[in-house]
C-alpha cells in the first residue's frame, strides 16, 4: 500500500492537480487516495466509477472499444479517470490550471503499473 | 442536533461500514437538512452498493433537493439491485406521473401495490388511471401533447437494448411533426460525419438529430443516445458536487475512436465521434462547430 501512496503521490505533486486515487470500478469505493483537504475522496470515487460506468455502456453500445481515458473538463477544474484493467480506476481531480498532459502521462503509467 | 442524530452520527463514525446511515440519512432528510443528509447517502451508497435501501434513500434526498433526473438514476439504481423495491417502485412512479409519462407511472405504482395495500397507494393508482383512460380518449382524435413533446423520462434500464432502441425509433415515429422532421435533414448539413459521427440529443435521451452507427454500419443512435442522457447528468452531478463550476465536456480516448460530450443548450447534449487519427484538439473545435450548428437549428425549429 506504501508504494501505491507513493505513486499516487507522485500524480498529486503534479502542478494544479488537487488529488489522485485508486477506486474500485466495481463499487466506487476508494482503494487508496492522496488528497488536498477538503476534496471528498468518497463522493470522487462513486462519481468517478459512475461516469465511467454509464461511459463504457455508452461506448459499448456505439460498437467502439471501452475507454481507456476520461477527461470531463469544467469551468473550474477537470476530472481524469483511467481504468487500470477492469476493476480499478485511477482517477485524479484537478484545477483549471493543472498541467493536465502531465498528469496524463502519470496516470497511465500508474494505470499500466497495475494492470 | 436532537439527540438521535448525535447518537447514530456517533455510531457511524465508530463503525462507518454500520446500516445505521439509513436510520440517519432519513432522520436528516425529515429535519430538513437535505444536503447533509446528501452526504450521508452518497457515502452509503458508495459503501453499500449493492444495498437497494442506501439507492433508496439517495433517491428520496435529491428528490427532495429537486433533482428529480438524480432520483430518477438512483431509483433505477435501487430496481437493478432489487426489482422488487417497495420504494423505488413508489418514487419513479411518481416521478413519470409528474413528468406525463402515465402508462410508466401505474406500471411502477401497481408494483409497489402488491406489497402496499394502503388506502393512499390506491388512491394515487385509481387517479392515475383516470388521467390515462382521459389521455386515451383524447389521443383518438389527436396526438397527446405528451407525445408530441416526447415523454420526459426515455431510459428505463429494465429493458435491454434491443427493446430501447425499438422504442426510441417508435417514439421518435409518434414524437416528431413532419416538419420537425424535415428539419432535421438540416441539422448538421455540411458537416463530415452529419450522419455517422455527430448526434444531438434532448436530456432525456431521446434523438434529436444526427446519428451513430456502429463497425456494422447498423444505426446506433437510439440505444447510444439512452445510454448518455445518464453520461451527462453524471457529469453535471460530478462537477457540481466538486465545485467544478459547470461542465464543459467529456472525452472518452477509446482506441481506435475517441468521443466528445458536449452540451450545446442546458436542454440538449452533442455526442461528436471521430476515429484516433483526429487529435483531440481538433475533436473539440468540430464539436464546438457542431454546437453552434446545433444552437442555430433549435432556434430554428422551436
Amino acid at each position: 500500500m506504501t508504494d501505491v501512496r507513493t505513486t499516487l503521490d507522485r500524480v498529486s505533486a503534479i502542478r494544479g492537480v488537487r488529488g489522485a486515487m485508486l477506486v474500485s470500478a466495481v463499487d466506487g469505493l476508494v482503494i487508496a487516495d492522496s488528497l488536498m483537504d477538503g476534496v471528498d475522496g468518497q463522493a470522487v470515487a462513486a462519481l468517478a466509477s459512475s461516469l465511467v460506468g454509464r461511459l463504457s455502456r455508452a461506448t459499448s453500445a456505439a460498437g467502439m472499444a471501452a475507454p481507456a481515458i476520461v477527461h470531463l473538463r469544467a469551468e473550474q477544474g477537470s476530472v481524469l479517470a483511467v481504468p487500470a484493467g477492469s476493476d480499478v480506476l485511477v482517477v485524479a481531480v484537478t484545477g483549471a490550471d493543472a498541467n493536465l498532459g502531465l498528469a496524463r502521462l502519470e496516470m497511465l503509467d500508474v494505470a499500466r503499473g497495475l494492470a | 442536533m436532537a439527540d438521535d442524530i448525535r447518537a447514530m452520527t456517533a455510531e457511524l463514525a465508530t463503525d462507518p461500514g454500520s446500516r445505521v446511515f439509513l436510520e440517519l440519512g432519513e432522520a436528516l432528510r425529515r429535519r430538513g437538512q437535505p444536503e447533509v443528509a446528501l452526504k450521508v447517502a452518497l457515502a452509503g451508497t458508495a459503501r453499500h452498493p449493492a444495498l437497494a435501501d442506501a439507492h433508496d434513500l439517495l433517491a428520496r434526498v435529491q428528490s427532495d433537493l429537486g433533482d428529480g433526473e438524480a432520483a430518477f438514476d438512483a431509483w433505477m439504481d435501487a430496481l437493478q439491485t432489487d426489482p422488487s423495491h417497495l420504494g423505488a417502485h413508489k418514487g419513479l412512479g411518481f416521478l413519470y406521473y409528474r413528468a406525463g409519462d402515465l402508462p410508466r407511472a401505474l406500471r411502477h405504482l401497481e408494483m409497489a401495490r402488491e406489497q402496499d395495500d394502503s388506502p393512499g397507494l390506491a388512491q394515487g393508482i385509481a387517479r392515475v388511471r383516470e388521467a390515462l383512460e382521459r389521455e386515451q380518449a383524447s389521443a383518438v382524435a389527436e396526438p397527446s401533447a405528451a407525445e408530441l413533446a416526447g415523454v420526459p423520462f426515455s431510459l428505463d434500464e429494465t429493458e435491454d437494448d434491443a427493446g430501447r432502441s425499438a422504442l426510441g425509433a417508435q417514439r421518435s415515429a409518434h414524437a416528431e411533426p413532419p416538419s420537425r422532421r424535415a428539419a432535421e435533414d438540416d441539422l448538421f448539413n455540411g458537416f463530415d460525419g452529419a450522419r455517422d459521427g455527430l448526434l444531438l440529443l434532448d436530456h432525456n435521451g431521446l434523438r434529436l438529430g444526427g446519428g451513430i452507427r456502429n463497425a456494422d454500419n447498423r444505426d446506433v443512435s437510439d440505444a447510444v443516445a439512452a445510454h448518455l442522457a445518464g453520461v451527462s447528468r453524471e457529469a453535471v452531478r460530478t462537477a457540481r458536487l466538486l465545485d467544478l463550476g459547470a461542465w464543459q465536456s467529456v472525452v472518452a480516448e477509446c482506441g481506435a475512436g475517441n468521443l466528445h460530450l458536449s452540451a450545446p443548450t442546458d436542454e440538449t447534449v452533442l455526442l461528436t465521434t471521430r476515429d484516433a487519427s483526429v487529435p483531440a484538439g481538433r475533436l473539440s473545435v468540430i464539436a464546438e462547430r457542431a454546437g453552434a450548428a446545433a444552437r442555430r437549428w433549435l432556434e430554428r425549429v422551436s
